[in-house]
């Protein structure tokens, strides 16, 4: 498997090239061998994180080279290991809650900052595009960018719309967005280029619960549409 | 709240915050490890004190900040080359100070670089959240309040022992080797090891990152340093699917213009990441002020392995050291 480094302190571990062609199969992969990896236990790894196609290997340099050993191959023996590792360990494919985790969504236009551009891109009326979000399955590939910020894949072909050319200096707070062909959801206020669709009144992040991201990788979710009624009340 | 264990700020200053080692071991949830942008310094600051390395201190950045203390504190700091001042005699940085009930503690504007770290006898004591008394600014959550210090806020401290005669002994018996206690330069050189994004430059733009001066933009922050300069131009344009940045990273947006990756940086980014400025010399990168220059020169990642082994190493003997004094 093709490892690289991550500056002195991590390496990438690269699982597949590309997820868009079987997003759900590249995620249960990834999920594996981050699974694996946590049970191999390695001496000096640190942490763990995984993206689309990868995962990050965070390591401490210090833990790996006792006092007086020649650090030339810190990098080169920890490979080695994990490449061990990944070549003995069985990955189990973790079967996976089918239901899926509902996410209220308001479309009305207050919220919904670029549904006329979406439509518009996608040569559909602003209703068909809501139907096609909200009637599509997710999954959550990675959480990241912000706290708690869910990268999806799932999104129908139709609604791939690209990033806004000049980002927005402030995403509200709960801004469901396309960028290109992911989708994802802002938990916080914060800058951002893809389009927003919709919000959702849910809190996607609460550092002190544990844990303290709503959602996290391998979890399937729906968006349900709502009011703006039930968004203000559910708000409360 | 006990005033007796706290200091209140009487001006907060440009950005002020509370800061330990971080919170490692919480990207999975899209957290960064934040923490000070140079936690060699506030390490270092920790250990002359004879705190434990990762109790919690003050960010200070640009100066400006002011404060008092209700009972007698030692302290030490590290950083930029800020004027300090306790009363009215100056504290020089890596060394141990003595603060007296109802004195003020003063950070001046630094003459060069931008942030210092200051350590408090005991350490900051907010509630650790995540495993990490550090201020998430972009979040909103820890340190104090889950935002920057404003004046008028009364911070708690640990307990204080009373001040024997060992203890004020020590206030001149040890300090911090010059290039820990003030690690700003005018004109930094970092060093860097090669990014994954590497061979998606070419030559000519691989040769201008190792050779041309890029000067800092004022649009940079706890997340990264934006640098103005040569157009770093990439061979293919290819989107690239997101995965793992670190600080330390220099990603290359579209534009060409590299982003220097600091602490508060995102978990994952989208970017080519073209290389990475080596730990050790995080601290010269947390300096980075707008309008300065700075240039990069590459180096084999052994060799950052070994600078850092060997910084480690040093900084052991400097603990024993500072705990043999006592």
């Amino acid at each position: 498997m093709d490892i690289s480094p991550l500056g002195d302190c991590g390496m990438i571990l690269r699982i597949r090239d590309t997820f868009e062609d079987a997003p759900a199969e590249v995620l249960d992969e990834v999920l594996g061998y981050l699974e694996l990896l946590r049970r191999a236990n390695l001496p000096g790894i640190t942490e763990l994180a995984p993206s689309y196609t990868t995962i990050a290997v965070f390591y401490d340099p210090r833990a790996l080279a006792p006092a007086g050993a020649d650090p030339a191959n810190v990098y080169n023996d920890l490979a080695a290991a994990l490449q061990t590792a990944l070549a003995n360990g069985q990955v189990r494919l973790k079967r996976w809650d089918s239901n899926a985790i509902d996410i209220p969504v308001c479309y009305d236009e207050k919220f919904a900052l670029d549904l006329d551009d979406i439509a518009h891109h996608a040569r559909l009326s602003p209703q068909q595009v809501i139907d096609l979000h909200a009637g599509a399955d997710y999954r959550v590939h990675c959480v990241g960018f912000t706290p708690g910020f869910p990268y999806l894949s799932g999104l129908p072909r139709e609604l791939a719309t690209p990033r806004r050319t000049v980002p927005r200096k402030e995403v509200p707070v709960g801004s469901v967005a396309i960028g290109a062909t992911q989708t994802g959801i802002y938990p916080m206020t914060s800058p951002g280029g893809w389009n927003v669709i919709g919000r959702t009144p849910l809190r996607l992040f609460n550092p002190k619960k544990n844990p303290p991201a709503l959602l996290c990788a391998g979890d399937r979710i729906r968006f349900r549409p709502i009011g703006r009624e039930e968004f203000e009340s559910l708000m409360r | 709240m006990n005033k007796d264990n706290a200091f209140t700020v009487l001006h907060a200053g440009f950005l002020t915050t509370v800061q330990d080692l971080g919170r490692p071991g919480a990207r999975r949830f899209g957290v960064s490890p934040g923490g000070a942008l140079d936690g060699h310094a506030l390490r270092v600051a920790n250990l002359l004190l004879e705190n434990e390395e990762t109790a919690a201190g003050l960010e200070i950045t640009l100066g400006g900040l002011r404060m008092q203390f209700s009972s007698p504190r030692l302290l030490a700091w590290c950083g930029a080359d800020f004027d300090v001042k306790i009363g009215k005699a100056p504290l020089s940085p890596g060394r141990v100070g003595l603060v007296q009930a109802g004195e003020e503690l003063a950070f001046n504007q630094p003459r060069v670089g931008c942030r210092a770290w200051l350590a408090l006898f005991g350490g900051i004591e907010v509630a650790p959240i995540l495993n990490s008394r550090s201020t998430d600014l972009r979040a909103g959550f820890g340190g104090f309040d889950g935002r920057p210090l404003r004046s008028g806020d009364v911070v708690p401290l640990a307990a204080s022992p009373p001040l024997n005669m060992s203890s004020q002994r020590r206030i001149f018996s040890w300090s911090a080797p010059a290039e820990w206690a003030m690690p700003a330069k005018a004109a930094p050189v970092l060093r860097f090891v090669r990014g994954a994004g590497w061979p998606q430059f070419d030559a000519s733009a691989q040769q201008t990152l190792t050779s041309v001066a890029f000067t800092v933009s004022p649009d940079s922050n706890r997340m990264g340093a934006r640098l103005d300069g040569p157009i770093l131009r990439r061979e293919d344009h290819g989107d690239l699917i997101s995965e793992a940045v670190v600080p330390g990273t220099i990603q290359v947006p579209p534009n060409g213009k590299p982003i220097l990756l600091l602490g508060d940086c995102q978990t994952i980014g989208g970017y080519p990441k073209i290389g990475h400025v080596i730990t050790v010399d995080l601290p010269k990168a947390a300096q980075l002020c707008p309008g300065q220059t700075v240039r990069f020169r590459e180096v084999s990642l052994s060799d950052a392995h070994r600078l850092l082994l060997a910084r480690e190493a040093e900084l052991s003997r400097f603990s024993v050291g500072v705990s043999l004094q006592s």
